[in-house]
């Protein structure tokens, strides 16, 4: 009987066990990973295709991580189904790992749109080592490659290949990038910055089939657009989201909307289950609702918390929001909250645009909170309103100096920087 | 474990303790060679602020509840439990200014190469920190706090 048994070994898995030996140093821990290498740094992919970072740079955790906090890690091993009556996981070398207390940190997937040609060779998605891997081995052949998708994880590719000398074209369905955490106007900077490299963007449109190169119509040699326009490439990359990996409680007693619905504990409607990052929907502390946030550090925070929690310190999850923070292209940027508000009569917008630098600053209020901002090209105070935001501070007394170059900690009220600070 | 306050009273805003926190984190650790010769040309870790009259010195806090560390995309940000100490490798930072995002006290910054970031480390080599060391008010002390 294993105390403590967590499916999934990257930063929720990760986050879990830090969390449970603080508090049980020896309670036997085990962890099921279908990678080999789970302790590496996803968001770290990009560098590693860009050459910026190597397999030793990119470690999350150090190879003796699960060593040092005695856990039996199952690498390279799928877990195959949970009897939670009888609170065992079999897996698919056909072992049975009886549990007290159960994580499901089973990550996201990425998303595979179905059009024709997407299972020729050349088409990768990108958010896992083994994907950054197989792009990585094509480089030396390839010239250009299309990424389909301009969130995040398209941008990161897209940059990441730049450096690499691909020629490449990146088409978003959206008609402005990374949707999720920029405006317009952010999107317009951001779009120059990344056309000034060559690269070549396509907006308002997306990818209808994938075809084959001319004598071997198994490898990529281009993609169709819904347009008709034919874009000849050697590489695809689909970076068109990412769904949370729930086939392991589909059919299963776990509350499932979208993602596993878990409460403030990161507990499941099951008790002693658990679930923490991608693969769930948790508290968003600023909409105060359940829902979706495939954030890395969420992730790792969301498995702490279940890890507290499994181990019987009561420990509540302060809940995360839509929030990115990105230097691809060489440009900062980082967003938080809302930031396209739907109905804006009801909401106050403070704007900074200084387009030669590029610096676009944007602060969303309502009722005198902030709850939304971006910082592009300036990026240093963010995090002071990154806690105005968590903190709901009303701002009515700084309001004008929100944006302005001396705002700062001492802007805020005396009664806050107090709490904030030793100070004499 | 090792901390800097402010006494918020006696800070005048003179920023001398920029200019030796960033000689301290020179390689050559002299003022003309660092500013005119080094790249990437090394960075103060400490912000002051201004909003008259009075002045604050701001640097990294180590907060106890580390939400840097817990961001920190790469693994680049780690608590030295012995110390008490946030400790960044640069190293490992892929600069992707997540710490930047969630430090509520805005003393992460990236440094001058814009790659990684550069934050206040105590001065590791030093007894003193140099901005403790340097200032000339007296506004800035370096105490051992009880965990």
């Amino acid at each position: 009987m294993v105390k403590y048994l967590i499916i999934g070994g990257s930063a929720g898995g990760v986050g879990a066990v830090e969390a449970i030996r603080e508090v049980d140093p020896t309670g036997t821990i085990a962890l099921i990973s279908e990678e080999v290498f789970p302790q590496y740094s996803r968001p770290m992919i990009s560098e590693f295709v860009s050459q910026e970072a190597t397999l030793a740079t990119m470690k999350y955790r150090s190879e003796q991580f699960w060593k040092k906090h005695n856990v039996h890690a199952y690498t390279g091993k799928t877990a195959l189904n949970i009897d939670f009556d009888k609170k065992i996981v079999k897996l698919d070398d056909g072992q049975k790992l009886e549990y007290e207390k159960l994580l499901l940190a089973t990550g996201g997937r990425p998303v595979v749109p179905q059009m024709d040609g997407v299972t020729k060779e050349g088409v990768f998605t990108f958010t896992e080592l083994a994907s950054a891997e197989g792009i990585t081995s094509k480089l030396q052949h390839a010239k250009s490659a299309v990424v389909l998708g301009g969130g995040l994880i398209g941008v990161s590719v897209a940059d990441a290949l730049v450096k690499r000398g691909i020629k490449i074209t990146l088409i978003e369905l959206n008609d402005r990038l990374i949707h999720v955490v920029l405006d317009e106007k952010a999107s317009e900077l951001a779009e120059t910055v990344i056309k000034a490299t060559g690269t070549k963007l396509i907006l308002s449109q997306t990818v209808k089939q994938i075809l084959g190169k001319q004598g071997n119509p198994n490898e990529v040699g281009g993609v169709l657009l819904q347009d008709d326009t034919i874009i000849s490439c050697d590489l695809v990359v689909l970076a068109v989201g990412v769904n949370p990996r729930i086939e392991l409680v589909e059919d299963s007693k776990v509350e499932i909307q979208k993602g596993i619905i878990v409460d403030r504990f990161m507990q499941t409607n099951i008790p002693d289950v658990y679930a923490c990052g991608d693969a769930t929907e948790a508290h968003d502390f600023l909409v105060k609702e359940n829902r979706r946030l495939p954030l890395w550090p969420l992730a790792h925070v969301g498995g702490r918390v279940a890890g507290y929690n499994m181990a019987g310190q009561t420990t509540e999850y302060e809940g995360g929001t839509v929030m990115s923070s990105m230097n691809y292209f060489r440009l900062p940027i980082i967003s938080v909250g809302k930031i396209n508000p739907e109905d804006s009569s009801e909401y106050e917008i403070l704007v900074d645009v200084q387009p030669e630098k590029p610096v676009y600053r944007k602060i969303v209020l309502k009722d005198d909170v902030i709850v939304g901002f971006i910082f592009l090209g300036e990026v240093e105070k963010a995090g002071i309103l990154f806690r105005l935001i968590k903190n709901q501070v009303n701002v009515a007394e700084v309001k004008e100096k929100l944006l302005s170059k001396d705002f700062g900690i001492i802007s805020l009220p005396e009664t806050v920087r107090k709490e904030m600070f030793v100070v004499h | 474990m090792k901390r800097i306050s402010v006494k918020e009273d006696a800070c005048i805003g003179c920023g001398i303790c920029q200019v030796y926190c960033t000689l301290e984190h020179s390689k050559s650790k002299d003022a003309i060679k660092a500013y005119l010769k080094e790249d990437p040309k090394p960075v103060s870790r400490i912000r002051i602020e201004t909003n008259k009259p009075v002045s604050m010195s701001i640097r990294c806090q180590h907060c106890k509840d580390t939400p840097c560390v817990y961001a920190c995309l790469a693994g680049a940000m780690t608590l030295d439990k012995k110390t008490g100490l946030v400790i960044h490798d640069p190293e490992k930072c892929m600069g992707c200014w997540t710490c930047i995002m969630v430090c509520p006290y805005g003393a992460v910054k990236p440094d001058s190469s814009g790659k990684i970031i550069a934050k206040c480390d105590l001065c590791p080599n030093l007894d003193v920190p140099a901005c403790v060391t340097n200032c000339p008010n007296d506004a800035l002390l370096c105490e051992t706090v009880e965990e």
